[in-house]
């Protein structure tokens, strides 16, 4: 682990500076295990917990936390995750008892070395109690392994997987593998957005088959933080000063400049070519396109019929409702059944009574392969035939033999393809999208940190930093160095 | 670098992207020459007796009528002109015979499209032999050249406007492929050595020529007799021109539309490939396939998600456009400030400011272009892997040569190996993770339906993706579709299949329903247009015996056989929970009764009484029970009117 643990400074370092932006109120602790010394409460009270370090009690983050996680010591013994867990979680009961919030622990491990024996019952035994009081408390748990690529599974290894699968199995953690810091970085969730609700309801198969769904989000881009307009008029003296600028909005008529018109004159012209057609608000209700609320199924199609350059928009997921077994099923039935079979469902919705449009789109299955996650559907926005410009290009086979490359570049460009392999078997896939993080977004963190205010004078150093974290980012530092070096070059070692 | 300072501090929004809006100085003029000479008028598809004979004439009509309907609702800046040639009647600024500039009141001849122009237009046939007429206008014995003529009319028509900033094209649409046919001699010659003449001229002022030829039933349209000469193809290009033969009009019909559409290059863009400074291993490969590590691609928008709504304030007294003005206040002092140009964010509750020029440094992680990472298989590309648009990627030899023969090489091995790859495009609004999915091209009877070339889909990165499949775990496996379940659902999918599925079918109808609203007010019509909604499932369809009792199989099989009849239940009991509140009302106006409130409120004794007390009132009058005591006392008084 002693190699990762750089990586793993920079990433929580960002979480913590993500949390001094996005919420200031958020507490955090930060517990080492593995580590030569012993200090927890637990071993002071109980005794054993040996190798476990508390070393930041849990407090409402600060420009301090940080330096906790700075130097962290490479530690002599195993690492037992368990009893760590065991520490966190007795942190956590003790600070927040039963007071309402989220939350979570979150294990960052290689999970190589074996744990300690209980003294009674088997290591099963041991994570079902855990998982008890997590449930009782309502704490949930991001287990992230990290392995660098190319060790060797063993049966400890193995063993310890198993255990972390069984904390997953009893609902209370996640468990992801990473094998690259780029990873390592994507997998932590820095910013937990509650999922809200998109629609939920029917899922009309026909009328009177009907299917209760809730609709969620399943991605949404996270966006540059929106940065507010500062004002530099207040005094320096005020030390309470918000710095914010409003901006107004006045409506002016063109043949008197100086008049404002105001808000109860003005009257909506919507745009027709040329002309302006001047509506009022309540005739406009009359007469526009007022669609029922509603999810409703106009068939089935073949794959094949929706090429995925189709796929629209950011994507919904439909889960069946929550606690409603027969949905549960009916979903599953009919995702399977589609898998099998190759199809997908058309669907219009009507998520909002009053939304002024109708979605159009494809839900495709979603199978899952952890047992106590339902099975549930995605669902892509299509285009209307209005959105699609037909525009023709020359076919390939037409062009002149210029263009056309011969058969020794041919199988250069086959042996290119195979080579710069992203999926290589028996590896974690490379730059998953689902464990890369945003560069742009880590960039302003990281620049924030080392310069308050003068950020183009971000430090080589720090940048260097950066670029470990994002090989992507390398060859922008260093122009002569193309990622595809780095790529390649792990590519050529194995 | 080219940034825009303007583009750095805009917000976020979906508007901002480059790629997906195309910019106003991406302006389009066009003239549309259409051959109004009798054999436009003579049927198109070989006799088939009784039925009514369609025209090539009405073809075209049909054509432009959907083209401009489409521009009014995606581009209403581009400007049309209709201009009709071998007309009997002449109107156009240079008198010349043979041509007809069409138009209707209000508008200029080059002049963005408006609602009266496409509801006359539509029905030009009907009137056009009484007003316009039609003759051959290249005769023997006549120095009359109408081709000469419209070309020179539709060249002053575009004089307006930068061919720097405006698109120019003139589009002829024709059936016949030998203009110059019916004279003979050194009149003949003559007259072909002009009109090339004039075509090249118009062209060399970087007007555009492109030519939609309707190919004759019995036979094809000769590009190499005239045409080909015209609008300057040579060799291989010819080919591509010829109109397949002209058997089922719609095909035509198809074929005509999407030519009349320009493709808008967004941009040109470097695909970088590897670099100079190459890997040992791989350069071997990359000196047989190129000499250079770059290739270069024009990216097209080949979807755009159009959305109702672009208005403007008006003076609703005058009906004259309102100009906004908008103005920034500092929220501390209130003095009025020319724009600002800082930025800030609180950092761990400080202020951190940041300037145009550093905004930017951060943003531009990457210089604008698209680096290659590497190749995947096909299935690592998820259906939830979206979040916008794809754009389409074509090669490009106009910067880089070669360009092509790499994109060409790598496109058939990435179909072959069934990969996709993964490139990294630096915008600097949002640098992004991207797919590239080779499309093969294909071909239909109504031409290309999907070009050749890359599919650029855009990647969420972890901070996107969200996990709502996982936030309602309950201990224990969820439950499973069995077998037989699953049987029962695939028979239901094979019931409801949709047969030839085409997204090419559905128009959107709140966008069908908004512009048909605003067509029929700005013609003044007082009818509402009745818009038909593709989007709805098909009832009677589904009503079918055999797909009702798929369903009910289903239905039987997942929900068990009382389904019906439980969720009755379950109604009813949420109906008993209504019963509930009303015993709750009702215990409340008992409650409430044994008070006299006027005879309270005058005494002033409402104070004294309890919370509890006072909220039974509130209850039984149907009142919100929320607040303080003070709150609900003077709740109370003002129900009671005092």
């Amino acid at each position: 682990m002693h190699g990762a643990l750089q990586e793993v400074e920079n990433v929580c370092s960002t979480l913590l500076r993500k949390k001094l932006v996005y919420n200031r109120s958020d507490e955090v602790g930060i517990v080492l295990f593995g580590t030569k010394e012993t200090c927890n409460d637990l071993a002071k009270e109980i005794g054993g917990y040996k190798h476990v370090v508390v070393k930041h009690d849990i407090k409402v983050v600060e420009e301090g936390t940080k330096d906790a996680l700075q130097n962290l010591p490479r530690g002599t013994a195993p690492g037992d995750f368990l009893d760590a867990i065991v520490v966190g979680l007795d942190m956590l009961i003790k600070r927040f008892g039963n007071t309402k919030g989220k939350h979570r622990l979150c294990l960052i491990t290689d999970s190589q070395h074996p744990l300690r024996d209980p003294p009674e019952g088997t290591k099963e035994d041991q994570v079902d109690t855990i998982a008890e009081q997590m449930k009782k408390h309502d704490i949930k748990m991001d287990c992230i392994v990290f392995r660098e690529s190319g060790v060797q599974h063993n049966s400890v290894m193995d063993e310890n997987d198993q255990l972390l699968y069984h904390f997953r199995d009893r609902s209370v953690a996640k468990v992801v593998q990473v094998d690259t810091p780029t990873s390592l970085l994507g997998a932590l969730k820095t910013r937990i957005v509650l999922p809200v609700t998109i629609f939920r309801g029917d899922l009309e198969v026909s009328s009177n088959l009907k299917i209760k769904v809730w609709v969620y989000k399943k991605t949404s881009e996270e966006k540059f933080p929106t940065l507010k307009k500062y004002s530099d008029q207040a005094p320096p003296s005020d030390k309470f000063a918000s710095h914010e600028v409003k901006v107004d909005f006045e409506y002016k008529s063109i043949l008197e400049p100086d008049t404002v018109v105001p808000p109860d004159q003005r009257i909506k012209g919507y745009l027709y070519g040329p002309q302006v057609v001047p509506i009022s608000s309540a005739e406009w209700e009359a007469v526009k396109f007022k669609p029922e609320k509603g999810v409703k199924l106009l068939g089935f199609a073949d794959r094949s019929s929706i090429p995925r350059h189709y796929f629209m928009k950011d994507v919904n997921s439909f889960v069946p409702e929550p606690g409603n077994k027969k949905a549960t099923v009916a979903v599953s039935a009919i995702a399977r059944a589609m898998q099998e079979m190759n199809k997908v469902a058309i669907l219009r919705c009507v998520w909002r009574q009053g939304q002024g449009n109708v979605a159009f789109g494809v839900l495709t299955p979603n199978i899952s392969s952890v047992n106590n996650v339902p099975d549930s559907f995605f669902f892509n926005i299509l285009p209307f035939s209005e959105d699609i410009r037909e525009f023709q290009f020359r076919s390939f086979s037409s062009l002149p033999s210029s263009s056309q490359p011969t058969e020794e570049q041919q199988e250069a460009a086959d042996s290119l393809v195979k080579m710069l392999d992203l999926a290589p078997p028996g590896r974690e896939e490379i730059l998953r999208p689902d464990f890369t993080p945003n560069p742009m977004l880590e960039m302003v963190f990281y620049s924030k940190n080392n310069n308050l205010g003068l950020l183009y004078s971000v430090s080589h150093t720090m940048l260097v930093s950066v670029n470990d974290c994002f090989p992507i980012l390398k060859w922008k530092q260093f122009p002569g160095l193309p990622v595809n070096m780095i790529l390649v070059k792990s590519f050529s070692n194995h | 670098m080219d940034l825009d300072p303007e583009g750095i501090f805009r917000d976020d929004s979906d508007e901002d992207d480059d790629n997906l809006h195309e910019r106003e100085a991406n302006k389009e003029m066009v003239v549309y020459l259409i051959d109004a000479s009798p054999k436009m008028f003579t049927p198109a598809t070989t006799a088939q007796s009784d039925e009514k004979q369609e025209t090539h004439f009405h073809t075209i009509v049909n054509c432009i009528t959907q083209s401009l309907k489409t521009q009014i609702i995606g581009r209403s800046h581009d400007e049309v002109s209709i201009c009709f040639f071998n007309t009997k009647e002449k109107k156009n600024l240079q008198d010349l015979a043979g041509v007809y500039v069409y138009n209707v009141t209000e508008r200029e001849p080059l002049d963005r499209p408006d609602a009266r122009l496409i509801k006359e237009f539509s029905c030009i046939e009907d009137s056009f032999m009484n007003n316009i007429g039609s003759r051959y206008g290249i005769t023997s014995g006549s120095r009359e050249n109408t081709l000469y003529n419209a070309l020179w009319v539709a060249q002053a028509l575009l004089r307006k406007g930068s061919v720097k900033t405006v698109v120019k094209r003139i589009l002829i649409f024709t059936n016949e492929d030998d203009p110059f046919g019916g004279i003979t001699g050194a009149a003949k010659t003559d007259m072909i050595r002009t009109t090339i003449q004039r075509a090249k001229d118009a062209q060399d002022l970087g007007l555009s020529i492109e030519l939609l030829p309707l190919s004759r039933p019995d036979e094809d349209f000769n590009m190499s007799l005239f045409y080909a000469d015209l609008i300057g193809l040579e060799g291989d290009d010819i080919v591509q021109y010829v109109p397949s033969a002209g058997d089922k009009l719609e095909d035509m019909t198809n074929q005509l539309r999407k030519r009349m559409m320009k493709k808008r290059k967004v941009k040109t863009l470097a695909f970088a490939i590897t670099n100079d400074v190459c890997i040992e291993a791989c350069s071997d490969y990359l000196s047989v396939l190129c000499s250079f590590t770059k290739c270069c691609c024009d990216l097209s928008i080949n979807y755009l998600l159009l959305f109702v709504g672009a208005i403007t304030w008006l003076d609703s007294i005058s009906n004259l456009p309102l100009k906004a003005e908008r103005s920034f206040i500092c929220n501390d002092t209130g003095a009025l400030l020319q724009n600002p140009q800082k930025r800030f964010q609180l950092y761990n509750d400080k202020v951190v400011k940041f300037s145009v020029r550093e905004l930017s440094d951060v943003k531009r992680v990457a210089s604008h272009h698209l680096r290659l990472l590497g190749f995947k298989p096909l299935d690592c590309l998820k259906d939830y892997h979206n979040l916008r648009p794809s754009t389409f990627i074509y090669p490009s030899d106009e910067q880089v040569f070669g360009s092509t023969r790499v994109f060409v090489a790598l496109h058939s091995s990435m179909l072959r190996l069934g990969r996709f790859a993964l490139a990294f495009y630096g915008t600097p609004t949002r640098p992004q993770l991207v797919a590239l999915v080779a499309q093969e091209e294909v071909i239909s009877s109504g031409g290309q339906n999907e070009p050749p070339g890359m599919h650029m889909i855009y990647l969420p990165y972890s901070d996107d993706v969200r996990y709502p499949e996982e936030v309602h775990l309950t201990s224990g496996d969820a439950p499973r579709g069995t077998d037989e379940q699953i049987k029962k659902a695939s028979n239901l999918l094979r019931r409801t299949e949709l047969k030839n599925f085409s997204v090419h079918d559905f128009a959107n109808p709140a966008l069908q329903k908004h512009y048909g609203i605003l067509e029929a007010l700005a013609l003044g019509e007082d009818e509402m247009p009745d818009i038909k909604d593709e989007t709805l499932p098909d009832e009677e369809g589904m009503a079918r015996p055999g797909i009702v009792k798929a369903i009910e199989e289903f239905k039987a099989s997942v929900f068990g056989e009382n389904y019906d009849q439980e969720e009755a239940e379950a109604a009813a009991s949420k109906a008993g929970a209504s019963k509930k509140r009303k015993a709750i009302t009702d215990a409340a106006s008992q409650k409430s009764a044994a008070y006299d409130w006027a005879d309270l409120a005058d005494t002033g004794k409402l104070k004294e009484m309890t919370v509890m007390d006072l909220k039974s009132y509130l209850t039984a009058h149907g009142l919100p029970v929320s607040g303080k005591k003070e709150a609900i006392i003077s709740r109370i008084l003002t129900h009671l009117g005092k």
